[in-house]
């Protein structure tokens, strides 16, 4: 070839030229500048701007963080420390902390069971949380509520014994019936869990010692971050067996049961939840027998309660819509009853689809539990309304203190909400 | 002739009830019906055990004695000797008031966050994940006595702003920000329709105008679409607009006299032009940055969900860029965006019962705040709280399904 060019061109390269890296404005870090930053004059003043907006949060903020006092008796003492400097004064959480986390009348000798409680509750929620564990685990799942109970309100341990005596009854029960037909399987076990229930109230009364293991603490006594986990945790488990109970109903073939069903769910969702919080503090105790006396915390668990059920009640319903109409045909041809279809084939497949809304409602309703502050309980929100921020020494501490809670609950919601995503990805089974 | 499947005739046996699919339902819903009516009969027992034994019984009368309480953000006419009812209306004004500003920011921020989070530009991607994670997972509640405690705390008092060496100014002299509120001028008219001083007939005129000019415009609009698909050509829009929106408006200004009251500092505190308070403001900026976070994300997947083949088969046709996105991408992206949207604005309204915190005379402050705990009536107050909530709640979902029902995609 390079003979015929020989006389034409003055040169002809005859050899390969080596490699050579891409230009530098076409690869590496400028690259990506250019292409993400700087990729038309707007986007580049938008940059510009965003830096700026960073910077000034970040000057204002910084300094004022990291100068921050952690060790003073009060505000005073903490102002004198600065000296004038502007800096925060971090010594109100250190000072405060076990208010902040237990309230400021749970007794300070206990403060050790909440906390084992909290940390038995992440070995009680890991079976649940992560499939691949053994699942021998959720054993322990099943007696962490009443070992909570008993760590966080103490007193006599025969009473969570004899409730989950009553389960252990119940759920005999149950077994023994269900083959036969589910729904006398499982009134059944209520009836059974009930009677055990009944009785033993009577034995506790007769067996309980004067002085119990754990001091006895009234639940008025809760307080702080740990009412704020209580009642999530408390509300959503006892929400989602409520919900799928509604989301069923609503989708009966049965119009009275489908309509009290819509009523309640609509009744529910329409008003916000602050007024069902009235009525568990002012209202409620109307419609209990008159000698009865249920305590605040359980008068807003039940309204929390039936207010998430709602919400998770519809998103049920819409992964129970979501399935193709050809699995309930399926379990139908199969011979299964009611009973079976849902449980074996319709709920496992509407609850995998459901996942990411019920998480939403979890940490929505998370939320909503610093709302339980307007009815004068003092969760954190209302620990640090009243009895921090009145206190003589720390009159005047808002941004620590409201920072702080902003960090524990962004903490805790953003966790929930990347464990939900990564479940979901795990949960995907179809091929795209 | 008879197959085997049917049913002998006859011989109802009374375990078919049970065990017989036809009567099954029927009995089911029978013992549903009996259970329900013994627990509803049960409470109600209670309840008239307990009123019994308060001496207390169900009525309303106390809506129509005088309320005893002064209520310093009301937009209707109240003094503390104006009925309790009437307590009720100016916070159900006062909730629909701050719903209303709160979801047109939220929407604006929404919107503006969500088209950023999908923007070219790495920094501002991230900037705004951060915004909508930072305010989506921390509870309003929260959010609102930050703001609130921002708006007393470090602004100024009005005292500050007096004396010559004052250590602070109004912003143009027109605007006042001081730890009791913003004062805004106030716009009023001299002359009143129909003579006399300016009144709410004037402001009902002009809305009316308003009413107007938005018929005018769609007008416009319409006229050029039909000269576009005759002729081709579209004629211009933007001056006819303009003109529509704003001659009726200045000419009426100008007719019945329109003056602002600029806010002006008397002895210690200002007087004049418009107060926004200071709790207003904080539930509106907190209950819009707070449910901007969730708009944006509806915003983001909404955009997400108009598949790549739309954008490129407008571009294939010729469209511009501008009009890709108005034209195509957002008609298909509304459909999935506005039901979110909707049940956004419904949360805003639930959310804005938070007001009682800060001090903001909302309903659920007056209804079943105040006059609750001053009359006792808890069961009375909290039947009309919840009452008025279901209402707007209903109403707004009835005109979403209707909504719904419209942009359903019309397939065969």
């Amino acid at each position: 070839m390079s003979g015929t060019h020989e006389h034409s061109v003055a040169f002809v390269r005859t050899t390969e030229i080596p490699q050579q890296p891409a230009p530098s404005n076409a690869a590496g870090p400028i690259k990506w500048m250019r292409d993400n930053l700087f990729a038309t004059w707007p986007n580049a003043l938008l940059t510009v701007a965003s830096i700026y907006v960073i910077f000034l949060v970040l000057s204002s903020t910084m300094p004022w963080i990291l100068g921050g006092i952690w060790d003073a008796p009060s505000l005073t003492a903490c102002r004198e420390i600065l000296q004038g400097e502007s800096a925060a004064c971090f010594a109100v959480l250190s000072d405060r902390w076990h208010q902040l986390l237990f309230g400021f009348k749970y007794p300070s000798e206990y403060y050790w069971r909440p906390t084992l409680a909290l940390f038995l509750m992440f070995f009680a929620l890991a079976p649940v949380l992560f499939f691949d564990l053994p699942r021998k685990l959720l054993i322990f799942t099943a007696l962490f509520p009443f070992i909570a109970y008993w760590l966080i309100w103490g007193g006599t341990i025969w009473i969570p014994i004899f409730a989950m005596v009553g389960f252990i009854a119940g759920y005999f029960v149950y077994a023994r019936f269900v083959a036969q037909n589910f729904a006398l399987g499982f009134f059944g076990g209520v009836a059974g869990a009930a009677i055990v229930w009944y009785i033993s109230s009577f034995v506790v009364a007769a067996i309980a010692p004067e002085t119990p293991l754990l001091g006895a603490v009234p639940s008025r006594d809760l307080g702080g971050f740990m009412l704020n986990l209580m009642l999530g945790l408390t509300c959503v488990s006892l929400s989602i067996p409520l919900g799928i109970a509604l989301a069923l109903g609503r989708q009966s073939s049965m119009p009275l049961i489908k309509w009290i069903c819509v009523i309640f769910i609509e009744f529910i969702r329409g008003v916000p939840l602050i007024t069902l919080l009235f009525v568990a503090s002012v209202m409620l105790a109307y419609f209990f027998p008159p000698d009865a006396t249920v305590d605040l915390f359980l008068r807003v668990v039940i309204m929390i309660t039936i207010f998430s059920a709602a919400y998770i009640a519809e998103v049920i319903r819409g992964g129970l819509a979501a399935l193709p109409k050809g699995q309930y045909e399926a379990a139908n041809s199969l011979g299964l009853d009611y009973a079976q279809a849902m449980r074996l084939i319709i709920l496992p497949q509407a609850l995998k689809i459901s996942i990411p809304g019920i998480v939403n409602i979890a940490v929505g309703l998370f939320k909503d539990t610093t709302l339980v502050s307007v009815i004068s309980m003092f969760d954190m929100v209302g620990m640090i309304r009243g009895p921090i921020l009145a206190s003589t020494d720390w009159n005047g501490v808002y941004w620590e203190l409201f920072g702080f809670a902003a960090l524990l609950f962004f903490v805790v919601c953003y966790g929930i909400s990347q464990y939900s995503q990564w479940l979901e990805r795990r949960l995907a089974t179809d091929h795209r | 002739m008879s197959t085997l499947s049917d049913p002998p005739k006859g011989s109802f046996r009374l375990s078919m009830l049970l065990n017989d699919t036809r009567y099954r339902s029927m009995t089911l819903q029978v013992i549903a019906a009996i259970a329900l009516a013994l627990a509803l009969a049960y409470l109600y027992s209670n309840l008239a055990a307990n009123l019994r034994a308060f001496g207390l019984n169900i009525s309303f009368a106390f809506l129509g004695n005088a309320a005893g309480y002064d209520i310093n953000q009301t937009l209707i006419d109240y003094t503390s000797q104006s009925t309790n009812l009437r307590a009720a209306f100016v916070g159900i004004i006062n909730t629909l008031l701050v719903a209303f500003l709160a979801c047109v920011t939220a929407t604006v921020l929404g919107v503006i966050a969500g088209v950023l989070r999908l923007s070219n530009n790495w920094l501002v991607r991230k900037l705004m994940s951060f915004y909508v994670e930072i305010f989506r997972n921390i509870p309003v509640l929260i959010w609102i006595i930050i703001i609130f405690t921002i708006m007393t705390v470090t602004l100024p008092g009005p005292n500050e702003f007096r004396g010559d060496n004052a250590t602070s100014s109004m912003l143009f002299d027109l605007f006042a920000f001081t730890n009791r509120g913003v004062y805004i001028p106030g716009p009023y008219f001299t002359r009143g329709f129909g003579g006399g001083e300016g009144s709410a007939l004037n402001w009902l005129m002009v809305l009316a105008l308003l009413a107007g000019s938005f018929f005018g415009a769609r007008f416009v609009t319409a006229r050029a679409s039909r000269i576009q698909e005759a002729t081709g050509v579209r004629p211009g829009t933007l001056l006819p607009n303009l003109a529509i929106w704003f001659l009726p408006l200045i000419a009426f200004a100008l007719v019945f006299g329109l003056h602002w009251d600029i806010p002006e500092l008397k002895g210690f505190n200002f007087s004049g032009g418009i107060k926004i308070g200071a709790p207003l403001i904080a539930l509106w900026l907190a209950l819009s940055v707070y449910t901007g976070a969730f708009i944006a994300e509806n915003v983001r997947a909404g955009i997400q969900a108009v598949s790549k083949g739309q954008t490129e088969a407008a571009a294939a046709l010729g469209i511009r860029q501008g009009r890709i996105m108005s034209l195509v991408i957002l008609p298909q992206a509304l459909r999935v965006i506005i039901p979110p949207l909707i049940s956004q604005y419904l949360n805003i309204t639930k959310n804005s019962s938070l007001a009682i915190l800060v001090g903001y005379a909302d309903i659920t402050a007056t209804l079943g705040g105040i006059t609750l705990n001053q009359t006792g009536r808890a069961i009375e107050c909290v039947l009309l709280l919840m009452a008025f909530y279901l209402i707007i709640s209903l109403t707004i979902s009835a005109v979403m399904n209707v909504y719904n029902k419209s942009t359903k995609l019309k397939e065969r």
